[in-house]
């Protein structure tokens, strides 16, 4: 369980007011206009970005000042998510081994996740030789690895296509089921929010908004989430 | 996006940046202590000031003016051999200083072959002693620079500027003064500041071509003070007025100075629309033949001469050469241990302050910190036995700021696309440094070895304080062989001293694009 308890984000003349309990194992889509503070929002529950006010709590733990590598989370961004200059396997592996001291257990542990992914044979490339779809998947992959309670995605397949998009998100969701994991993410899409979140949170007017049940939200917006899905 | 301090240690930095300053304010407070303030500066000394300041004004000046017609033409002119030019407008960087006195000797000397054609033509003969020569050997090193800077500039113009240029058909000079001299004003004071300061601290120019009463820079005078008259104070007090004058205009020259880049993308030519016409075209070609002659000259001489004598050279300077490459090895060595922490707590710091302690290099003369040095151990120990070691830690701290303004940049890109990641990840301490740092800087890292390496193997400046008959690097020995007329090995000496810093270079920058893919 997540809690965002009265938190506030402070950055310059934005501020972001969010005050919620998410519960683990659900996806929740953050939908809302371009500057209105998703991106913010996220950043801020990884530890990126410093809350003003307000407290986080991951299972009734405290987490606002903790460092984002020991939140129980793992996030996704819209770039750099893998290291040019290492192969894939050792993209993966810095999930389980920050330093890449790498054990004969994590090294299985690697490879069944590549073979989850279906990139068992692309183990020993760098990033750059691969496509961006597959550049997601491995990205996936150690997401697998990390096996963290909570999957942030920040757009992390904007660039793809929407027929990869959707296959992205799909691998996305068997995945976080497979953990057991909540995952939070920032979409555009509306059809993205149908096809995986079971909730929705409004990011608008310097307020995300209580999460509420996604097919009804989408189906029977209020006035201002109407104005934002056009 | 990361308002978090990346886990990079704080630590090591702040001890490299305590070395750093240690080893230069040690040298200060030696220097301080030793000058002898009663004196005075007497006439001979401002003449020094005087000249030293005039000199360089001079350098800068004609550097800059004579680089904006090279470089206007190469920005917009496509031709055979383009890259090749560019990649040798980098060459003088590295160019051992006394190996370019020699050529320009052989091209501008008294019987060089400017002067033979000149005599054919019943001209009088022209001397390139004083301050004349030294303007001409500082434009030599500093216009190429001054080019690829300035370059660097035009290719600044986002590319459609050029294209909406040519869809108007706009003239020559409209399209300068609407795109170019803009460009211009902003770059040129930079430039011409760093070419200033470069001069400011010149000491193996001024060795060479200059001297006597008329043509003394403060860092010859330094030089002379301690080694023919062995009056420390009056070199300590010179090193004062050094400090002042160098330091003051480096740290006043800090915020004009442009940021040092690896050249890539030099060599991609951009397609203009303009100046197709005769006239331009014929300027063009003008300032690029000039250029390259200018610098290609006085090489090929270098390269001939030193072909007749490289084979009769004696004993003494391939020991020297020996010295040379232990210096420059130890100086990157140093250089590694100093600027990497250092750099990676600049990175993780809000841009400017920090800097300023690798500018410290800059602004304290080699000469200046060579004497605090020769004070602080010439009690202690024959300081002729520390020479080489004192000259790798000093060509170090020399080459610091340069490194610096290559390392930095990169670092800084480096924490900030993948600082998220390692957060996320929990990578710090030296796990973040073997699997981001070092191979993300790894071309840099080449590239700042290559130079620092390169300007150790060529250094005349501190050894020439402390050494003693047995002990000399490659520079030296070429020096003293001129000094003593034998030219025909000093050439054979200047094109090992040649080879040698091209290939400390080649081989480090070639080590830093190896396998630097993505």
């Amino acid at each position: 369980m997540l809690t965002l308890e009265e938190m506030r984000i402070v950055r310059g003349d934005f501020s972001l007011a969010a005050d919620m309990t998410l519960a683990q194992g659900r996806s929740y889509a953050v939908i809302g206009p371009s500057g209105s503070g998703k991106s913010t929002l996220l950043a801020a529950i990884c530890g990126f970005v410093p809350v003003a006010a307000g407290r986080l709590l991951r299972d009734g733990v405290d987490i606002t000042e903790q460092h984002p590598g020991q939140r129980g989370m793992t996030m996704l961004f819209q770039d750099n998510n893998l290291f040019p200059h290492l192969t894939v396997r050792q993209n993966v592996g810095l999930g389980l081994r920050p330093d890449l001291r790498l054990k004969a257990a994590d090294k299985e542990k690697i490879d069944a996740a590549l073979a989850r992914v279906g990139l068992s044979d692309h183990a020993a490339k760098r990033p750059g030789a691969l496509s961006g779809g597959q550049q997601s998947r491995v990205a996936l992959a150690r997401v697998l690895v990390q096996a963290r309670p909570w999957v942030l995605l920040d757009e992390p397949f904007a660039a793809l296509g929407p027929a990869l998009r959707v296959e992205m998100l799909d691998l996305v969701q068997d995945l976080a089921q497979e953990t057991g994991a909540g995952l939070i993410m920032v979409t555009h899409a509306p059809d993205d929010v149908r096809r995986i979140a079971d909730e929705v949170i409004f990011v608008e007017g310097g307020r995300a908004h209580t999460p509420g049940p996604a097919a009804e939200l989408l189906d029977n917006p209020p006035p201002a989430l109407r104005a934002y899905l056009g | 996006m990361a308002e978090r301090a990346v886990a990079l240690s704080d630590r090591t930095g702040l001890i490299a940046a305590a070395l750093v300053a240690a080893l230069i304010l040690a040298a200060l407070v030696a220097v301080f202590a030793a000058a002898d303030v009663g004196g005075g500066l007497g006439a001979a000394d401002w003449a020094a000031v005087r000249f030293t300041a005039m000199q360089a004004v001079l350098s800068a000046l004609i550097s800059v003016l004579l680089a904006v017609p090279v470089a206007r033409a190469l920005a917009r002119r496509r031709f055979a051999g383009r890259g090749a030019l560019i990649t040798l407008l980098g060459a003088p960087f590295i160019l051992p200083v006394i190996v370019a006195v020699l050529g320009l000797l052989t091209v501008f000397g008294r019987s060089g072959m400017l002067n033979q054609i000149g005599g054919q033509l019943g001209l009088p003969p022209v001397s390139i002693y004083g301050l004349h020569g030294v303007v001409l050997a500082h434009v030599f090193f500093n216009l190429p620079l001054a080019t690829r800077l300035l370059l660097q500039g035009w290719q600044s113009i986002p590319s459609e500027r050029f294209r909406l240029a040519g869809q108007l058909k706009m003239t020559p000079r409209a399209l300068f003064l609407a795109l170019e001299w803009p460009m211009l004003r902003q770059v040129l004071p930079g430039v011409g500041a760093l070419i200033f300061v470069i001069c400011l601290t010149s000491f193996a120019v001024a060795l060479t071509l200059g001297g006597g009463p008329r043509a003394t820079t403060i860092e010859l005078a330094i030089y002379q003070a301690f080694r023919f008259d062995f009056d420390l104070g009056r070199a300590a007090l010179l090193s004062v007025v050094q400090l002042v004058l160098a330091g003051g205009a480096a740290v006043a020259a800090l915020w004009l100075i442009p940021a040092i880049g690896l050249g890539g993308g030099l060599d991609r030519p951009l397609r203009r629309w303009d100046a197709r016409g005769g006239v331009q075209r014929g300027i063009d070609v003008t300032a690029i033949v000039l250029a390259a002659l200018f610098l290609l000259l006085p090489l090929g001489a270098v390269v001939l001469r030193g072909l007749r004598g490289v084979f009769h050279l004696p004993l003494t300077v391939w020991q020297a050469a020996m010295n040379s490459i232990l210096v420059a090895g130890l100086s990157v060595l140093v250089l590694a241990v100093l600027a990497l922490p250092l750099a990676g707590w600049i990175a993780t710091r809000r841009r400017g302050g920090a800097e300023a302690i690798g500018l410290m290099g800059l602004a304290a003369s080699p000469l200046m910190i060579g004497t605090g040095w020769f004070i602080l151990i010439n009690p202690v120990l024959d300081p002729a036995r520390l020479s080489l070691p004192v000259t790798s830690l000093v060509n170090a701290l020399m080459a610091l700021p340069f490194v610096l303004r290559i390392l930095v940049p990169r670092l800084r890109e480096t924490l900030q696309d993948y600082g998220p990641l390692t957060q996320t990840l929990g990578m710090r301490g030296w796990a973040l440094w073997r699997l981001l740092v070092l191979p993300r800087l790894r071309p840099q890292l080449g590239f700042a070895a290559g130079l620092t390496g390169a300007l150790s193997v060529g250094d005349l400046g501190v050894i020439a304080l402390f050494a003693d008959q047995e002990r000399a690097t490659l520079p030296l020995q070429m020096y003293r062989l001129m000094g003593a007329y034998r030219m025909e090995a000093a050439a054979g000496a200047a094109l090992l001293l040649l080879v040698l810093a091209l290939a400390v270079f080649f081989i480090c920058d070639k080590w830093g694009r190896w396998h630097a893919d993505a």
